[in-house]
């Protein structure tokens, strides 16, 4: 907790120097420490002069050049939104540490996916594994729906994914006892996983949305899963406009490869919800194209939905813009700046789905900076608050 | 879950494919892959995905090899109850199941004679099971294979 003591000694030095101008800016560095305590205020976002400050953390692969080409997108565009770069890399534990504290100082972050090699020792966590437990971003939330300008075997896909996102199969809890035999611990608790429900029977209630479906393998996780099981149907039964099923997960996927159209909304724990939303992004079209948002009380972290580095595309202007464009849509909507947002928006899908301009990864034959271009002229189109081409 | 995958040195290779095939490939373009190997829980969720997309259970064969040659081959699919008894089952996952079975005895033939049967019947599609759009039942789709086996001879 040294950053947020520094935190609080900053902000009680910044106030009588600088009055009343910085006030609002020490009142968010106050507010975020001290709903730690509290638990009852939630920290505005991080706006001045009606400016949002968002973080971003470029990561590895194909993450720093997408985010360019966010951060010209939203210059051209005047989105009001100032971004605070953090960059991190696997090496020290500083940076992450940096890109947490900045994230609490903001609330809202976008980024692209830090590299986890597997030759690491056990002892060093997923980078983006450590933001997402430290931050409590407890929901995934990825929205999968066909696209009709893009070619795949299945259509008329709309299915949302809300996986948990801190414990699981993730807990980062590994032990080797006897040499050559290695436990790993599945955590599931009943506060997360009722959590998490109720998250997603709330989505589902918002969306107007018919029927949840928890993904599970209770049948052999009696325990774990029977309790992830048992949290779902409690809060299933404060619902009843919404329908409740479950499925096995292997059963789940086999479904979702011959019938996707039968699934609505779906929830589950953390190894479930990387799989099946993999699985989801591949049929509406691939990883280029499905955003993601994590969701925690306080914060929110933005990114593409699959989690990709991208290493072998990177830096040759070929990866698809599509995916992150849309998370960052996701922040201006989470921001409230909705005019923005459907602006951005409808100009990223009109690319898609009427001048089909399309990457390598789709089947088309346009780079990265010509799908930017195109959307950027299309907004220009529309209205005129832009800047220069 | 890192310590896991150091241990399965081997197959850490395909375990990164496993993860690659699911961000993306395996639902668009599966043929390439070509053996995969990978732990108890991403197997199972991937033996029901690719079953899902040659067809389904009621095409998929499977067997269970233990050491010393002890094996015990199974189709994917469950009981059924609800087609049980009605000369309604499909069934191609047993009898490529039991292929399996011939080629690990070494009865390669044998193993060949029926397979290639089995696969030219649901080519012709004069003959299939409900599961696979045809009309006709469980013993007239295996008479067919038969009299295919005995055309062989």
């Amino acid at each position: 907790m040294a950053a947020s003591s520094a935190v609080i000694s900053m902000s009680k030095i910044i106030k009588p120097i600088w009055g009343g101008r910085l006030a609002t800016t020490a009142k968010v560095f106050g507010a975020t420490v001290s709903s730690r305590r509290e638990k009852s205020t939630v920290p505005p976002p991080a706006k001045y002069g009606g400016r949002h400050t968002v973080t971003l953390i470029p990561g590895d692969g194909i993450g720093p050049e997408l985010l360019n080409h966010v951060k010209e997108l939203f210059r051209f565009s005047c989105v009001p939104v100032d971004f605070e770069v953090v960059n991190v890399s696997s090496a020290t534990e500083d940076d992450i540490n940096n890109a947490i504290t900045a994230i609490r100082r903001n609330g809202v972050a976008l980024k692209g996916n830090i590299e986890t090699l597997h030759t690491l020792p056990a002892s060093h966590k997923s980078r983006n594994n450590l933001l997402r437990t430290s931050l409590d971003l407890y929901a995934n939330v990825m929205h999968c729906k066909s696209l009709p300008g893009v070619q795949t075997r299945h259509n008329n896909i709309d299915i949302m994914i809300i996986r948990e996102n801190t414990e699981g199969e993730y807990s980062s809890l590994e032990h080797e006892s006897v040499s050559g035999v290695v436990e790993c611990l599945k955590i599931i608790t009943r506060t997360n996983s009722l959590r998490i429900a109720e998250y997603a029977f709330k989505l589902a209630r918002e969306k107007g949305r018919k029927r949840v479906t928890a993904v599970h393998k209770a049948n052999i996780m009696k325990l774990g899963d029977g309790l992830f099981l048992q949290c779902c149907r409690e809060v299933a039964a404060g619902y009843p406009d919404i329908a409740f099923d479950a499925m096995i997960v292997d059963n789940t996927t086999m479904q979702l490869v011959s019938k996707p159209q039968q699934f609505d909304v779906m929830v589950m724990p953390n190894l479930y919800g990387n799989v099946v939303s993999n699985v989801c992004a591949g049929l509406v079209g691939g990883p280029g194209l499905v955003p993601g948002a994590n969701y925690g009380r306080d914060y929110a972290v933005f990114e593409t939905a699959t989690r990709n580095t991208g290493k072998s595309i990177a830096d040759r202007n070929i990866a698809n813009p599509t995916a992150m464009l849309l998370a960052s849509c996701m922040m201006l909507d989470h921001l409230k700046l909705h005019d923005y947002a459907t602006m951005i928006r409808n100009a990223v899908l009109t690319t898609m789905n009427e001048t089909r301009l399309h990457t390598a990864d789709i089947g088309g034959q346009g780079t990265t900076s010509e799908v930017v271009q195109a959307i950027m002229r299309n907004i220009q189109s529309k209205g005129p608050l832009t800047s220069e081409l | 879950m890192g310590l896991n995958r150091v241990l399965f040195l081997e197959a850490e290779d395909q375990i990164k494919c496993i993860y690659i095939a699911l961000r993306t490939s395996m639902v668009q373009d599966p043929t390439q892959f070509d053996v995969l190997v990978m732990p108890n829980l991403y197997g199972d969720i991937l033996s029901d995905l690719c079953a899902g997309l040659i067809g389904g259970l009621g095409v998929t064969p499977s067997g269970n090899i233990g050491a010393n040659g002890v094996a015990i081959f199974e189709s994917v699919h469950g009981t059924a109850p609800d087609i049980a008894g009605l000369d309604m089952a499909n069934p191609t996952a047993l009898l490529l199941s039991a292929v399996m079975m011939l080629r690990h005895m070494g009865m390669h033939d044998y193993g060949k004679k029926i397979e290639t049967a089995c696969f030219d019947t649901i080519r012709d599609k004069k003959v299939l099971t409900g599961d696979l759009g045809g009309k006709s039942k469980c013993s007239e789709f295996t008479e067919e294979i038969c009299r295919r086996v005995r055309d062989m001879d």
